[in-house]
């Protein structure tokens, strides 16, 4: 690869920048589920009584935990059709790290409930909120605000994870950084780029997170 | 006051297994009224409550008359908090059971005597709970709102009003605890006496038929005491129907209507409050009130110190 290192900069991006717009999105996907998931499993492990359910539900932690995710995404994109079922690279890659991403919001957000004194339900439960009120207007909106700097971290991991999707080829960052560096042999400036786009995107990312949470913290000391 | 039949009438036996509230009928309300000038608001019968080998309430059972302020006093671990929480059923009795305004509080079914009763679901208690107000010793007041927002969530989701009435109901329930400039605030910036009162509040925002104060000062600095002190006796002056619990038995003596003086889990000694603080007819209760160190001086305490 010959020319001025901006040309050279310049022809890798557009692919890159492709890249990074599937990255955002399967990122995007797996938050959601992760969201909704994950809440689902954090309050059925702090309201359920049912011994199996808990068994479950930490049986599930524990397995996204340990086990990489680069696996998880084999399985269900190379597994799944010999039970016919055959996904997209991409939505397997959302549906892989959601599940992660589950986990990890469900343990952080499970941890958070923990904390709010009991006194906190009492006293939804006393003036008349049904136990799901209770949830939804007192409980969840404080157990958020305690978990947010963990899920800060889950979705910057999430957002880094994207990167393992290029095995099963989902043309995200990596997997054109790869096919570009086999046909342009440009390894170092290409890989360069590629980490400047990641830090692009993850630096704006963190700060946001800090930002919601610099304002919780504003409002609730304002006189 | 004769005590209630333990087997309910044919609307309880229709309502058994639903779920739904089991409501006297005409006729057991009817033998209230003969036996008494009114039905009382509150009748707690024979509660008993045990945490493992501790029996924290052995069969409790006192009534409260309409616009009544009962105080309840005693040593701690005596069992009053619990009793309290047994009302509104925080804590399910193991056994006995409360009426409010005629109405059994969550019980499903009929009593089985010597067997526990089914209570109801924390769903299923909810419209119940409306009824009766809760002020904790230690606020609980939901941090992540602000001030209005405490005292109309209830209004706004329980009582399912919209947002513009809930929020000036709640207005005007802090206007009266004198706490309407704090409406926009945190919880976190306000005394601990603002936020009792602000807790108080939003009790009062159920629009409840009886308020249950849980040692509602014995949280605050002594210098904080006052101000929610002042705010009770106000609503016991207005005729709020009011369950206190509280180690400020001088202000007991002073607002409330009749004591009950609690040890062991049992009552020890009921009936009018100065009658009862200023002459003890039980050497316990002569006892407990030598150790209480605001007693003391209650006969000479005709102002309002408080």
């Amino acid at each position: 690869m010959s020319g001025p290192l901006l040309q050279r900069f310049a022809d890798v991006m557009p692919l890159l920048l492709a890249g990074a717009r599937t990255a955002v999105l399967i990122a995007l996907g797996a938050a959601l589920l992760a969201a909704m998931l994950g809440t689902a499993l954090a309050l059925l492990r702090t309201f359920s009584r049912s011994r199996g359910v808990l068994l479950a539900i930490a049986a599930f932690t524990e397995w996204q935990r340990n086990v990489p995710g680069v696996a998880h995404l084999f399985i269900l994109y190379f597994g799944l059709p010999a039970i016919g079922i055959k996904l997209a690279p991409v939505l397997a890659a959302i549906v892989g790290l959601g599940l992660v991403g589950a986990a990890s919001v469900g343990d952080i957000l499970a941890n958070a409930l923990r904390t709010l004194p009991a006194g906190q339900r009492e006293a939804a439960l006393a003036t008349g909120l049904a136990p799901w009120q209770a949830i939804r207007h007192v409980l969840l909106p404080q157990a958020l605000r305690l978990a947010w700097p963990g899920f800060g971290n889950s979705a910057c991991q999430l957002l880094k994870d994207t990167s393992i999707a290029s095995a099963i080829a989902a043309p995200e960052i990596m997997f054109f950084a790869r096919n570009l560096v086999t046909s342009t042999f440009d390894t170092t400036l290409i890989y360069l780029a590629v980490l400047v786009l990641y830090a692009a995107m993850l630096v704006p990312l963190g700060a946001g997170f800090v930002w919601v949470e610099r304002r919780w913290r504003r409002a609730s000391s304002a006189p | 006051m004769s005590a209630l039949p333990t087997s309910a009438g044919p609307g309880a036996a229709r309502a058994a297994g639903t779920g739904a509230p089991i409501t006297l009928t005409a006729a057991q309300r009817g033998m209230q009224q003969r036996s008494t000038a009114a039905p009382p608001l509150l009748q707690v019968d024979g509660l008993r409550k045990r945490y493992g080998s501790a029996e924290v309430l052995r069969g409790l059972s006192f009534q409260l008359q309409p616009q009544e302020t009962l105080a309840l006093i005693g040593p701690s671990g005596s069992g009053k908090s619990t009793c309290l929480r047994c009302i509104n059923l925080l804590e399910k009795p193991d056994e006995g059971r409360v009426v409010l305004d005629g109405e059994v509080i969550g019980q499903r079914g009929e009593a089985v005597p010597g067997k526990p009763p089914r209570w109801m679901t924390d769903r299923q208690l909810a419209p119940q709970r409306r009824h009766m107000g809760m002020v904790f010793q230690h606020f609980h007041l939901w941090p992540h709102l602000t001030v209005r927002e405490n005292v109309a969530l209830a209004p706004l989701r329980a009582q399912g009003l919209d947002r513009r009435t809930a929020e000036s109901l709640a207005d005007a329930m802090l206007d009266k605890v004198q706490m309407a400039h704090k409406a926009r605030a945190y919880p976190e910036c306000l005394s601990g006496g603002q936020q009792q009162r602000v807790a108080i509040a939003r009790a009062l925002a159920q629009r409840p038929k009886l308020m249950l104060f849980d040692e509602p000062t014995s949280a605050l600095d002594p210098e904080l005491v006052g101000e929610v002190l002042g705010v009770i006796r106000a609503l016991a002056r207005e005729g709020t129907a009011m369950l206190l619990v509280t180690h400020e038995i001088r202000f007991a003596r002073e607002v409330a209507d009749r004591v009950v003086f609690m040890d062991g889990g049992v009552i020890v000694e009921q009936g009018p409050a100065r009658a009862l603080i200023d002459a003890p007819r039980t050497p316990r209760l002569a006892q407990f009130l030598r150790q209480m160190p605001d007693a003391a001086p209650v006969a000479a305490c005709t102002q309002e110190p408080c």
